[in-house]
This record gives C-alpha cells, structure tokens and sequence, in this order.
C-alpha cells in the first residue's frame, strides 16, 4: 500500500503534463495523429504562396497560366532569375537594400543604446515625463509624417539617396524602450563597482553594459534590419531612380513596367524573400521577444 | 507576463546611491536620439498641421488657405467618406478576424506538443518577408485564370474575379492580410499561453470545469493583456494599410478598396495637393489617437492584470 501510494504520484505525473512536457511518451490518443496530420495540412496552405512564387519563377512565360493548378511546366526556366537580375537591375537593388538596412539598424541600434542608457541610470528633470511623451509616438503612425518629411527631404536635396531612406526612420522609441527595460532589471553592482575604481560614464557603458545587454541589442538590431528591409512606403516616394531603390520598390517598378511577366516577377520576388527567411530561421529566439516586447508597431 | 506593454513601465523609480542629478552628461547621452526625435518625429507632426493649413503643390509656391482642406475633406469630397469607410471596414474586420484565428491558432498550437515552435515560426515567415513580394505572389494566384480558380475549377466551379469584382476585392484584401499578418499575433498570444500555470488549469479541472469553460473563465482571463496588447497594435496597423491595396487592386474597382493612406499619397504624390494630403494624415492621426486613447480608457475594465 505504502509503495503503491507513494509511486503513484510519480508515474501519474506525466500523464497530467503530457501535453506541456512532449518529452515524456505515453500511449498516444488517435487523435494525436488526427492533429498533426491537420498541422501538416494547414502549414502546407499556409506556406503554398511561397510555393506559388517559387514554382512560377521556374515556368516559362507561355505554361504560367496554361498549366493551371500544376506545379510543374514542360520545363524548369532558370533564364527567368537571369532576367530579374539584369533588369530590375537587382544585383544593385540587392546591395542598395543591404547597405540600408545595415546601416539603418546600426544607427537605431547606437542611438538606442545611448538614449536607454541615459533614460535607465541617471537622474534629470523631467525625465519620466519626457520619456512618456517618446514613447507616445510608439503609436505614432509614419504615414502621417511622409509628407512633412518628403518636403525636408526635397529641401535639403537628398531625394534619391540612401540618407534619405535611413536617417529619418531610425529614432523611433522602439529600441530605447526595449533596452531601457532591460537596464532596469540588471542589478547596478557592476556599474557601481566600476565607478569606485574611477571609471568614466563612457568606460562603463563600453566595458560594463555592453556585454550585459547584447541580447536586448540583438533584438532592436534585428528588428530594426527587417523594418528597413521591408519598407515600401517611404522608399516609394523618396526614391524615383531604380539605382537607389531597395527591394520592395524595386519589385513594384518591375511589376509596374512588365505587369504579366510573372516568370522574372516571381523570381526577383523568390530572391527578396529568401533573405528574410533565412533571418526568421537564425534568428527565432530574438524574434520572438521582440514581439512580445511591442516591435514592428502595428503592422 | 505583458508589463511590457508600453504605457505600463513608464515609471522608473530608481535613484543612484548618492548621486544627486546628471543633467549634462544625461543631455549628452540624449542629444543624438532626442535631436533625432524632435527633427523627424515632433517637427514633421506638427509641420504636417500647418501644411494642411495650405495650397501646397510638389513644385512652386504654396498658398494660405485656412481651414479649406478640410472643409473640402468634411463636405465637398464623396471620395474621403468612401475612402474612410473603406478603412473602418478594413480595420475592423481585420482586426476581428486576426484575433479570432490567431487566438484559436496559438490555443491549438499550445497543445501540439514538439511541433508548436515549429509551427509558429512558420506562422511568422510572412510576417518578416517583405510586403511587396507577399502582395504580387497574391495578385498572380487570385487573377482570374490564376491558380485559386484553376483549382476551383477542378471541382466544375467557375471562380470569380476576385480583385475586379467590387462585392469580392475587399475581400481579398483582407484575406491576404490576415495571412500577411497573423503570425505576429500567433507570438505574443502563444508567449501569453504560456505564462499561464498548469496548475491553475488543473486546479480549474479537479473542480470540475470543462474544457469550454477552462478556456473562458480562466485562459481568457488570464490572456487577456496579451488580447489587449494585440487588439491595440492590429488596429494600428489596420488603419495604415496601403501596400496591399496599391499592388492587388490599385484601389478599385472604382474607389472600393481605395483607403485613406493611399488617398493620401495619391494626393500628395499623384494629384499634386501635399495640403489636402496632409490634412488626410492628421484626420489619421486623430483618427488612431482616439481610437487608441479609447482603447487604454477601457483597459482596466477589460483586462485582468492580477497573475
């Protein structure tokens, strides 16, 4: 009796956590399998546009309609990416793209930091209240500023250049919200250790936080890299030459000017996903928090 | 679970030992994102207002006009209330349908054992590849001889025009964007789901309480400042749609899926009238404001902050 009621909790343990603890097996319900057939078939539709994309960009122009629902044509068409590639031009458009979001992500990215910093560990005026209203603007909606900021632009002769697209867009509140959070959970210790040994307010950020918040950083960095990437708006009206155009413009001029070439369409579109997948891939874990934590406002 | 939920953390209650203020040096840290903050965000918002106050053209001088942008946007302009409701329907049907799905996708998934991840990183993908090419991808496949009605056709039905036929462009619209989007809401309400303690489930079973009634007398519950913080960011982002409408439909048939951010950027960058644009983006901007403001009023009432 006794080892019988002392075991029980021990093997009845899992059959109560099964479903949060997937590690420990038991004997599996059918409609376990009826699950995860439905999850198959769910992220298959789920996924089929990006499917559609890629089967269209290896068709050739004339079997794009003609074969219907099929994946396959009478042949795979790998001139398409050649014609995406030097029309658009894309090899361009790729490195304008990478050149902003880089350089996009690595301005928020210090501008942040420097305001978190401040905002988290030192005393002033107002400070709370100051960082209400920045933060307010979290649910500011861009489209409102395009105009304003298209006449700035005009003015100071930067349309149709990569400042245009990266400066304005990289003080959001975002980034110094994100990691002013997570100062505010470190312990102080550290910090004021260094201060003892005469350690400037610099010296600490560099040596002392730094290391601490890589993860936060990671998170705006990411976010930040993404945002830039896929902006479509303000590219669309600050930039009219296709030289300085980034990826989501690029794709709108090339479907504006071969509207049914869907072949060389749908191998640039194929290109300008694949670098954002393979970020969702590699980065999931910064993603993730990200969003909990408010990124990509609203989309 | 959610305190990260902007307005909730503002307050910073700590001080540093023995340091009385750091004005400079704050100030120096603050210039670059404040200096930044006021020349792109304050300024623009507030030069948004006074342009709206003028006859503005992209090339040549503008010219004072008062209140007439919006005078004209309240009462001589059809095209604005079309385009106004356009977005409310948008927004709110959006909205609603992306919460429900997302809510009833991240419960199912929550229960799918090793396969969750799994399944809400897929979930996300279009959430993070760029608008754009999700939107072209959409238009080939619901064109009227594209892969939807070829399908539909295997089943002797004659698919519609699904982005020319007014009664479905909308439709479509909102289809493509409760796919393009849903994944965000999957993340944050999967994150909620699992901030809630078993035990508490347990508890709720050995009482006696179904399976209906867990989910909404204690899930519910407890998921809801995460349901709060994803109605406020889906509404948000409902009322900025425009990528979806410019590259499916181009805004029609006739004005029926035309909505007010590509109203705006057909009048400031097409019909050349940044004032009347600009008054569109600050009946925008008080548009969401309101809306948002409503929403964090209602707040305590609807959401259950006691973990």
């Amino acid at each position: 009796m006794t080892t019988e009621t002392l075991a029980k909790p021990a093997t009845d343990k899992p059959t109560t956590h099964r479903r949060h603890s997937p590690g420990m097996r038991k004997k599996k319900h059918p409609g376990h399998y009826i699950s995860r057939a439905g999850a198959i078939l769910v992220g298959l539709v789920f996924f089929f546009p990006f499917l559609w994309m890629l089967a269209t960009s290896l068709k050739p122009t004339s079997e794009i309609f003609s074969t219907g629902a099929s994946f396959l044509a009478s042949r795979v068409e790998w001139s398409n990416y050649v014609t995406a590639w030097t029309a658009i031009p894309f090899g361009r458009v790729i490195i304008n793209s990478f050149l902003v979001a880089i350089a996009g992500a690595a301005l928020t990215t210090v501008v942040s930091l420097l305001s978190a910093y401040a905002f988290a560990r030192m005393q002033f005026k107002h400070r709370d209240k100051l960082f209400l209203v920045f933060l307010g603007t979290l649910v500011l909606p861009q489209e409102v500023l395009v105009i304003p900021l298209y006449i700035m632009m005009n003015k100071l002769e930067l349309v149709n250049s990569p400042t245009a697209l990266i400066v304005p867009f990289a003080f959001g509140a975002f980034g110094a919200f994100l990691i002013r959070q997570f100062l505010l959970s470190l312990p102080e210790e550290f910090e004021e250790a260094a201060r003892i040994d005469g350690a400037g307010s610099i010296r600490i950020l560099w040596s002392v936080i730094l290391p601490l918040v890589r993860a936060p950083l990671a998170v705006v960095a990411v976010f930040s890299f993404i945002d830039y990437w896929s902006s479509f708006l303000w590219p669309l009206i600050v930039i009219n030459d296709v030289s300085q155009a980034t990826i989501p413009l690029g794709l709108s001029m090339f479907s504006g000017e071969r509207g049914t070439d869907w072949g060389p369409l749908m191998a640039a579109a194929t290109l300008a996903v694949l670098p954002s997948l393979l970020v969702v891939i590699l980065l999931q874990r910064q993603l993730v928090k990200g969003v909990s934590m408010g990124g990509f406002g609203g989309r | 679970m959610m305190t990260a939920l902007p307005t909730l953390a503002v307050k910073n209650g700590r001080k540093l030992a023995g340091t009385p203020g750091h004005g400079r040096l704050a100030a120096a840290y603050l210039a670059p994102g404040m200096l930044g903050f006021l020349v792109f965000i304050v300024l623009p918002l507030v030069a948004s207002l006074v342009i709206s106050l003028f006859d503005w053209p992209l090339f040549g001088a503008p010219e004072f006009v008062g209140l007439d942008n919006y005078a004209r946007m309240l009462t001589g302009d059809p095209v604005f209330w079309t385009v106004l409701g356009n977005t409310l329907f948008f927004a709110v049907s959006y909205t609603v349908l992306n919460l429900v799905l997302a809510l009833a996708v991240s419960t199912w998934l929550h229960h799918l054992g090793s396969w969750g991840p799994f399944f809400r990183v897929l979930f996300f993908i279009p959430v993070v590849t760029p608008m754009v090419a999700n939107a072209l991808v959409w238009r080939l496949m619901l064109t009227d001889d594209g892969v939807v009605n070829s399908f539909l056709a295997n089943f002797g039905i004659d698919g519609p025009s699904w982005l020319s036929d007014s009664q479905l462009a909308m439709g479509s619209l909102i289809a493509m964007s409760v796919w393009q989007g849903i994944g965000y809401n999957i993340i944050v309400l999967g994150a909620g789901l699992n901030g809630i303690s078993p035990n508490l489930l347990e508890a709720a079973r050995i009482d006696g309480a179904g399976a209906w009634q867990r989910f909404f007398r204690v899930v519910l519950p407890m998921l809801s400042p995460s349901l709060f913080f994803c109605t406020v960011m889906t509404i948000i982002g409902s009322f900025k749609v425009f990528t979806q409408p410019y590259l499916l439909t181009l805004g029609g048939p006739g004005e029926s899926t035309n909505t007010i951010v590509l109203y705006l950027y057909r009048n400031g960058f097409s019909f050349d009238k940044l004032g009347y644009a600009s008054a569109l983006a600050w009946a925008l901007f008080v548009i969401v404001m309101l809306i948002t403001a409503l929403q964090f009023s209602q707040q305590k009432r609807l959401v259950n902050y006691d973990n």
